[in-house]
């Protein structure tokens, strides 16, 4: 079995699964947050390359310095820890294992892009790291810092989106909002937002003590850095690891206990993401820069390992399935567009296809990007189309011969 | 911030309740889907049709359709 070296971080310091990290220890651990390093903390975000690790991988210097530079108005910081993704968990155990980090970082942001408020947006139903944030905040009591509060979020896939953590802040409602006007104008209280994840800003409080080149000595390939992944699936060993950015595929199979012949597919990114043949990415790099440029991506950091023996049509079509209850209910292409293409991935699943349910995938699946308040329904299809070019024979299979290979079953008897 | 004054459709889809009126007043621009909910076609409105367009826009119901400048940072 091949092993990579651990390259430990974010969970660095006492074992995950015990209570969380006192602020004693933490400030034991790490020291205090330098005092002077506040102030040239955007250059040196800009300088190490960190990407946002919520999901879309945009770099977190560029959204500070943005946001630093604004014209007018008291900025709000909303630390996103909704993780309403049910494959990941890696920001819940960060928030339940290391919480005065996420706060640290949160702290950073409002300090450097001058905030006077911030908000944890943490999923309700992480109750672990409710708990943990809750009390790391009182812990915390009167050191001097801008007002803190936690507000948590309600359960749903598209509770953690941007617009719609800040409507559920402002107005109780976890439905996304039409941009514009943007949240970076206009967001919690019609001050100027910055949404930022947790662990981009845990990882945020650590450049700051460190420094960017500390930050680009790890990273195997282009995009430097270490990162939070959820294993998934086909390992002995599912959960929550760090990597450094880099680290292949079949490395963290191994790692986790999946050797390469149990895994058939693997989808990466989560339910927003894409499925890709076991052997075609063995040997690819978690790499979120290099992953992009082929297409792929790294997301939020799921690695979801289909064993053999499981049919990906059925596993799509339950993916499908959720996303579809998932809708936010409010824009119709999402709305109707997704309930079809769940309904119609479903029969064939079953055996039960219609004659055209085939050519309905594509051309729903060709037709819904970009016709959505939010992603939400972007994300779903990409994960659809890529299902449809690697278990397209089986796709074929199930709709036409009502017959499953994986399986090998014959689906059309009741 | 729109280059050379180029204008393009967008769809609010919280607003828009998909009666499909866009689509039948401007087919060049809109396709429906099966539900008649609007398909626009990319990119900015041809000189030409911008007059239709805006008519198209007007007469929503919804207020969900808007003929609006190109973002500058959204060259789609
Ligand atoms: C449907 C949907 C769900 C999302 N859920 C989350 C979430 O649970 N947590 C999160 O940090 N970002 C989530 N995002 C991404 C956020 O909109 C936003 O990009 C992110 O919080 C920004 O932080 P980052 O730049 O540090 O990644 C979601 C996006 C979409 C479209
Ligand atoms: S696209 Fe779907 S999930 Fe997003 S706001 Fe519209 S209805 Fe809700
Ligand atoms: S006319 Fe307006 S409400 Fe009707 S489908 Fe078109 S955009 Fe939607």
């Amino acid at each position: 079995m091949r092993t990579y070296p651990i390259t430990q971080r974010l969970l660095a310091g006492t074992p995950m699964g015990g209570a969380a990290e006192r602020l004693g220890a933490h400030v034991a651990r790490l020291g205090p947050l330098p005092g002077d390093r506040r102030r040239d903390i955007i250059p040196s975000l800009e300088a190490s390359g960190l990407l946002g690790r919520g999901g879309a991988g945009f770099p977190v210097g560029r959204k500070w310095r943005a946001m630093a530079e604004r014209r007018h108005g008291d900025a709000v910081i909303v630390a996103n820890g909704a993780e309403g993704e049910p494959a990941s968990f890696k920001d819940r155990v960060l928030m339940a294992n290391r919480p005065h980090l996420v706060i640290d970082g949160a702290i950073l942001a409002a300090e450097a892009v001058g905030a006077g408020e911030i908000v944890l947006y943490v999923g309700g139903e992480h109750e672990a790291a409710v708990a943990a944030m809750s009390r790391a905040l009182m812990e915390r009591g009167d050191e001097r810092r801008p007002p803190l509060r936690i507000v948590t979020a309600p359960v749903g896939y598209v509770a953690g989106e941007a617009t719609a953590a800040v409507h559920y802040i402002n107005a109780g409602d976890a439905r996304p909002t039409t941009t514009p006007p943007r949240m970076s104008e206009r967001g919690v209280d019609g001050r100027p937002t910055l949404v930022q994840n947790v662990e981009s800003l845990a990882y945020a409080a650590l450049i700051a003590r460190f420094g960017e080149d500390w930050y680009r000595t790890a990273g195997r390939s282009e995009t430097p850095g270490t990162g939070l992944i959820t294993v998934t699936g086909a390992a002995e060993q599912q959960g929550v690891r760090e990597i450094e950015l880099g680290t292949t595929v079949g490395e963290v199979a191994a790692a986790s206990g999946a050797g390469s012949h149990a895994v058939q597919a693997v989808v990466l990114g989560g339910y927003f993401g894409t499925w890709a043949r076991a052997e075609d990415v063995w040997d690819l790099p978690l790499d979120p820069a290099g992953m992009r440029a082929g297409g792929l991506a790294f997301g939020c950091g799921i690695v979801g390992l289909l064993p053999e023996g499981r049919c990906g049509v059925t596993a799509t079509a339950e993916i499908m399935g959720f996303m579809a209850d998932e809708s936010a209910g409010q824009c119709g292409p999402c709305v109707y567009g997704l309930r079809a293409l769940g309904d119609a991935t479903a029969r064939v699943a079953r055996g039960r296809a219609e004659a055209d349910d085939l050519d309905r995938i594509e051309r729903w699946t060709a037709q819904l990007p970009g016709r959505g308040a939010c992603h939400h329904p972007d994300g779903a299809v990409q994960l659809l189309a890529s299902a449809l070019d690697v278990f397209g024979d089986e796709f074929n299979r199930h709709a036409r011969m009502r017959r499953c290979s994986v399986t090998r079953s014959r689906l059309d008897v009741a | 911030m729109s280059r050379n004054g180029e204008r393009r459709l967008r769809v609010d889809w919280v607003r828009c309740d998909g009666y499909g009126l866009c689509g039948d007043m401007l087919p060049e621009l809109i396709d429906l889907d099966e539900w008649r909910f609007p398909i626009l076609r990319a990119g900015p409105v041809d000189r030409d049709l911008l007059h239709d367009a805006q008519r198209a826009a007007d007469c929503c119901p919804m207020k969900a359709l808007i003929l609006e400048p190109v973002p500058a940072d959204r060259r789609r």
